[in-house]
């Protein structure tokens, strides 16, 4: 066998189709029929000198694989494929991986790394493997560099794939210690200090103690920063991801290298190589997002117990950074705006001046100012596009001049020769009305004066070019949004109509694939719908018949290629989502939920035409417009249900896109707002595949919260019922509920997701609670309220007012039966208070309710 | 380990269409689900709106949650369809019997309701699958016929028919063929066990007429429904009850709790009173309508010989000689009418200690329980000291004025 295996590694790797997929069916067999044969050999291939290099590597490719893959639930199988693998087979295995790492082929070995690292990564939190740290490091000094250098790859990469606690603070030292040797200037190798800068990259997340030692940290970043002025770009580079990093994660601790970081990272920019000058502008990006997240969290209100202080790096650089990057903005390329990958000086240095905006307010203003004053009306088009740019990051700061300017820029996006300015200016007049147009404004830019000619040159500037017309329907995006909540009558209503035509005109421009134009102009004529008003809803009405046609037209199309399929399904996309926001906006107001309600049947038929046109995914826009339409429609959603219910079941069983999973459960609930107990006999299957969704590991979980909402929608639909479902969903909701009650130690994401998993089991009681209500079933629950007034203990303030409403639900339909129960829990009446002297309305509202409930459920 | 990807958005929004889509949805989807929990709670809430109209104290925790479970638990909507014996023995159970009022309970006038009450048969009304039927106290039925309440009658359209349904509690009141409605058990499906009196008695007043149960008997409404007036047990409220004119005869006054639910059986939470100003019948009479010279008493035998009243638990008022028993040959259970003799009943520390029995024989068989203990009580105090109207006054009076140093709890 170990003969042939170089041959069916190679020949699946051959041109030749057949002969490829043969060995890969060749391979597949023997590992089925043998996976500690199959292993082995792979690894005895890695090892062997004597073999091409082609089917070395692929042979390590094939172990690697072996060990992890991308979804959770098939990684967590081939863990525990692995941990169960004779001892010696695996001993045997990792003997043929170090054995590599001397290989004289740097594919073999580099390979070997990664192996190495997979392994390392199950092994090491099962403290098994536990000298490997110790054998890589133990002759590190004395074997030639290219060994040298596959160790510290090794170790770099073993470093990425482990967490820290696994590996003892001993180890983490002489990880370290080789790491920072081989990146320091005596070692003669730069292969071998690429490989240990590249490693620390990796290392320094195990790096905590180490920081926190004053001597060892200076040491560290002493060697950093020599390496940012190693003569080879690759290892300049990756001293600078290093300080990105660092940046990041020892924020507290760079005080004092800060003033040397800048002169480094200033020189990078100015002089050195754009790949080396994009990570030193990411240092400051990097660490405006720290500060923004720490004032964000304190507010500037710092008190000794806050956890990291903010140090206002980007306030005392500002007078040289500011500068810098404003430079920077002058380096733009010809064509960046055509080309969706591009990312250059000019853009990073763009993005990092919006983040320091954000980061120190208006003290950037005179700094920017005379840059824009200077530029804006060179003939150099750079010079205008820089200082045009310039507005972007913070207009709403630069209220005097956008005043001055706006006109300047109303006659640039159809005057300016060059279609990067326009570009440029469309974007930057997107930003202004975004930040100084709408009824919060106190001086809004927009006036009924220069409305007409704003929109005049708008709609001419979606004729430019793709992408300057892409940013012109994005500055109308936000112009319309303004006007969300101007009350009866907006000043758009005049120009609704010529809007309308000039986005659907766009759309259907040949061109209006590129630069996301179609998708732009959708996106923008949801917003002019979303925040029309009534005068102009027959028109609105008007535009139903016109997206169902466009709609019908793409149902049209046979024998579509897989390009043509996925454009087809892009564009279905979004007259959906245009056709959900028309059905969410008529379905609003009475008068004109009846004038729509005419079309209701015609776009549900479409609707399950476009579910057709798939094999095995639903569209999620198409049933997000669902949901609305169920809303619109009422109890008249029943006689869709028999067609519609298969891609219901779909939906709910796409675990892969969560998304699409998440938005049918959100159908469900309106559909059973829609159909009350009409949709009982759906319920069993529905319910079955909930519990299932619920049980999965590989759905993503914040599909869970909603499920349990769900429940008590369908409860609340059908009453009681829900009775033979209480036997599945109780203890689901119970187990949710005490893991949600552990949450010590939990990080704010963490925290977050609990508070949204509580108010879903919430949402659920107390659907069941109403639902049941006046049954004589009620005594059913009764089992289960010790639980629940338990689990309403541990409330945080964010659900609160869905926990009182809980129980109140409780209170109401147990009534005496939970009256002892309610007595008896101190807690409770505590909570009532607490919620009856709440401040938020809402809360006060639900306590009300629930102290009425209560206290009828215990004079009884 | 490849160098990182460093791009991060140029000249794009911070959140995409979708996402935003998927947002409004979720916000409708969230508003929608709070209005349809807000619907189901809605009838509660009309109650509280009722109770902050009133800025009564609340009872709440402080309440002694004092009655164990309720015969009415097992579901009100279901006794609606009994029929024959089984409706007999449910409904004879159901009313809610007021006690008599042999002294003045405390906070009479803020926490009480007071009617003049209308002399007449005591009876629970009940419509149900396009008929109504109402039942006397001890169960039996009374009238079958059509009404305009929710379902009494083949004719309503109504949509929820199954669901629909309601039991009054009434006095028919022959002199005017009219039931007078003195309280609610259920409206339109919607039990009010668990609802206060004052909040029952709105419900009273507000749906009654909104069906034209009160209107002129007619083809499909054969007798007609009226509401009693209700005043707060003030001076003023106390006196109007007490002397307004009524159009129908007066049996006494009833006094109901603000707070209390309707609940079956005696409750002191309920009381009537009455002098020979408000009632033709303040003395019971015997088997032949006459008064007779000794008060009489109905009590039940007990297995052990002894004699208990009606109340839960039971009061007794002595035991019979087994001798006696196996004489007659009583069985338990039974009923049997005493005189009190001259000896009369003696308490000590508030409590009846003996009482002076003497065996009369039988009570009539539509007897379905003993005689109270407040009953027995009232006609005793009215033949020896009885309460009169002037205490009552005296007390309401009296309590208006110290009112603000009592203490709120309530003794429920």
């Amino acid at each position: 066998m170990a003969m042939e295996v170089t041959q069916v590694l190679l020949s699946a790797q051959a041109v030749d189709s057949t002969v490829r997929k043969h060995a890969e069916e060749t391979l597949k067999q023997f590992q089925e029929q043998n996976l500690p044969g199959f292993l082995l050999s792979l690894s005895g291939e890695l090892a062997n000198e004597e073999k091409p290099v082609e089917s070395r590597k692929l042979a390590g490719l094939i172990l690697k694989n072996a060990l992890d893959a991308k979804e959770q639930h098939r990684k967590f199988e081939l863990v525990q494929r692995w941990l169960s693998l004779d001892a010696a087979v695996k001993s045997q295995i990792k003997a043929c991986l170090l054995q590599t790492l001397s290989s004289t082929a740097s594919d073999a070995r580099s390979t070997a790394s990664q192996v190495i690292a997979k392994v390392a990564g199950i092994e090491l939190p099962q403290k098994q493997w536990p000298e490997l740290i110790g054998s890589l490091l133990s002759n590190v000094h004395q074997v030639p560099p290219h060994v040298k250098q596959a160790t510290l790859e090794t170790l770099g990469y073993l470093c990425e794939e482990v967490v820290p606690d696994v590996v003892d603070q001993d180890q983490v030292n002489k990880i370290l210690t080789a790491v920072v040797q081989g990146m320091s200037s005596t070692e003669g190798n730069t292969e071998v200090q690429l490989a240990a800068t590249r490693a620390l990259y990796n290392a320094l997340g195990f790096a905590q103690a180490n920081f926190s030692n004053d001597m060892e940290r200076d040491y560290i970043m002493r060697v950093v920063c020599e390496a940012t002025l190693s003569p080879e770009v690759k290892i300049r580079q990756a001293a600078f991801e290093c300080l990105v990093s660092i940046g990041s994660t020892y924020y507290e601790k760079l005080a004092p290298y800060i003033q040397d970081i800048f002169h480094i990272t200033s020189k990078a920019v100015r002089e050195d190589e754009e790949p080396v000058a994009l990570q030193a502008i990411e240092f400051w990006s990097s660490i405006c997002d720290e500060e923004i997240d720490i004032l964000e969290e304190y507010g500037g209100d710092f008190t000794a117990d806050s956890d990291v202080p903010c140090y206002y790096f980007i306030k005392q650089a500002l007078p040289a950074l500011v500068p810098m990057l404003l430079e920077t903005l002058l380096k733009q390329e010809e064509d960046q705006d055509q080309d969706e990958g591009a990312w250059n000086l000019a853009m990073a240095g763009g993005t990092c001046l919006g983040l320091v905006a954000r980061t120190v307010g208006d003290d950037i203003v005179p700094l920017v100012m005379p840059f824009i004053e200077e530029n804006i009306t060179k003939p150099d088009w750079r010079q205008r596009e820089a200082a045009t740019y310039a507005f972007g990051p913070s207009p709403d700061k630069l209220t005097p001049i956008v005043n001055v300017a706006l006109n300047f820029m109303l006659t640039a996006l159809t005057k300016d020769p060059n279609s990067h300015v326009k570009d440029t200016t469309a974007w930057t007049l997107g930003r202004i009305f975004e930040f100084l147009h709408g009824s919060t404004v106190e001086t809004p830019i927009i006036t009924p004066a220069n409305c007409q000619q704003i929109i005049t040159v708008l709609l001419q500037s979606m004729k430019d070019a793709p992408n300057v017309a892409e940013k012109a329907c994005g500055a109308l995006y936000f112009l319309a949004q303004g006007y969300e909540d101007v009350g009866s009558t907006s000043p758009l209503t005049p120009y609704f109509q010529e809007i309308v035509q000039s986005l659907l005109y766009v759309t259907h421009r040949e061109d209006a694939g590129e630069s996301r134009l179609r998708t732009a102009a959708y996106e923008t004529l949801n917003e002019v719908v979303r925040c029309s008003t009534d005068e102009t809803a027959r028109l609105v009405l008007e535009l139903v018949q016109v997206i169902m046609t466009e709609l019908h037209n793409t149902l049209e199309a046979q024998r579509l290629s897989s390009d043509e399929r996925e454009k087809q399904n892009e564009l279905q996309g979004l007259l959906c989502g245009c056709l959900q926001v028309i059905i969410q906006k008529l379905g609003a107001s009475d008068p004109t939920k009846y004038a729509f309600m005419q079309y209701a049947d015609q776009i549900m038929n479409l609707f399950l035409r476009v579910f057709a046109c798939r094999s095995a995914t639903v569209h999620e826009e198409a049933m997000l417009a669902i949901g609305a339409l169920a809303y619109v429609t009422g109890p008249n959603f029943a006689k869709y249900m028999p067609d519609f219910y298969k891609y219901l079941e779909m939906g709910l069983q796409n675990f892969e896109e969560y998304q699409v999973c998440a938005v049918t459960v959100g159908v469900v609930g309106d559909i059973c707002r829609a159909l009350e107990d009409k949709i009982l006999p759906y319920c069993d299957q529905i319910m079955t595949l909930l519990l299932k969704d619920l049980s999965s590991n590989q759905l993503h979980r914040s599909v869970k919260p909603p499920i349990f909402s769900c429940f008590g929608d369908i409860a609340l639909a059908i009453g009681e019922n829900f009775e033979k479902y209480l036997m599945y969903a109780m203890p689901m909701l119970q187990s949710a509920a005490e893991l949600s009650a552990h949450t010590a130690g939990a990080d704010d994401e963490m925290i977050e997701y609990t508070n949204i998993l509580r108010n879903g089991i919430l949402e659920a009681y107390s659907g069941i609670f109403q639902g049941f209500k006046n049954s004589p079933k009620t005594q059913l629950l009764i089992s289960y309220a010790p639980h629940i007034l338990q689990f309403l203990d541990s409330m945080d303030d964010v659900v609160m007012k869905t926990a009182i409403g809980v129980l109140g639900d409780l209170a109401d339909t147990l009534g005496s039966n939970a009256g002892s129960l309610i007595q008896q829990s101190l807690s409770s009446k505590d909570f009532l208070n607490e919620c009856l002297s709440s401040e938020d309305h809402l809360i006060k509202e639900s306590a009300e309710w629930a102290r009425l409930a209560i206290s009828r459920a215990i004079s009884v | 380990m490849a160098p990182h990807d460093l791009r991060r958005p140029f000249k794009r929004a911070a959140i995409s269409d979708q996402q935003r889509r998927r947002e409004l949805s979720l916000q409708r989807q969230a508003q929608n689900r709070r209005d349809a929990q807000h619907q189901a709670r809605c009838l509660a809430q009309t109650i509280l709106s009722l109770q902050n109209d009133t800025a009564e104290p609340h009872p709440e925790f402080e309440i002694a949650a004092q009655a164990e479970e309720h015969a009415q638990d097992f579901d009100v909507r279901q006794a609606a369809r009994l029929k024959g014996a089984e409706a007999r023995r449910w409904f004879a159970k159901q009313l809610m019997l007021p006690e008599w009022m042999i002294d003045v309970p405390d906070r009479l006038n803020t926490d009480w309701y007071v009617c003049a009450r209308p002399a007449g048969k005591r009876c629970f009304v009940v419509s149900s699958n396009g008929t109504t039927v109402s039942r006397l106290r001890n169960g039996s039925m009374l009238h079958k016929f059509p009404s305009a309440l929710p379902n009494g009658a083949r004719i309503n359209n109504n949509s929820r028919s199954g669901q629909s349904y309601c039991i009054l509690d009434c006095v028919f009141h022959e002199p005017d063929q009219t039931y007078y409605v003195i309280d609610m058990v259920c409206w339109g499906g919607m039990s009010l066990y668990e609802c206060t009196a004052e909040f029952r008695f709105f419900w009273v007043n507000s749906k009654l007429v909104e069906t034209g149960a009160s209107n002129d008997p007619s083809t499909y409404h054969r007798y007609r429904f009226k509401t009693v007036v209700i005043y707060n047990c003030d001076p003023g409220g106390l006196k109007a009850a007490y002397t307004e004119p009524v159009p129908y005869v007066k049996d006494g006054l009833l006094f109901y709790n603000k707070h209390a639910h309707y609940q079956s059986g005696n409750t002191p939470l309920v009381l009537v009173w009455k002098d020979e100003n408000c009632s033709q019948y303040v003395l019971d009479t015997d088997g032949k309508g006459q008064i007779p010279d000794q008060q009489q008493v109905v009590l039940e035998l007990l297995d052990d010989g002894r004699l208990a009243t009606s109340d839960d638990p039971p009061v007794i008022f002595g035991c019979l000689d087994k001798d006696f028993i196996q004489k007659t040959g009583l069985q338990a259970s039974t009923l049997l009418r005493f005189a009190i003799n001259e000896g009369g009943l003696c308490f000590a520390d508030g409590k009846l200690e003996k009482a002076d029995l003497q065996y009369l024989g039988k009570p009539n068989r539509a007897r379905a329980f003993a005689d109270s203990y407040s009953k027995v009580m009232f006609q005793y105090t009215v033949r020896h000291s009885p309460l009169r109207i002037e205490h009552l006054f005296a007390s309401v009076n009296s309590l208006s004025e110290e009112e603000n140093t009592c203490d709120t709890d309530m003794v429920g």
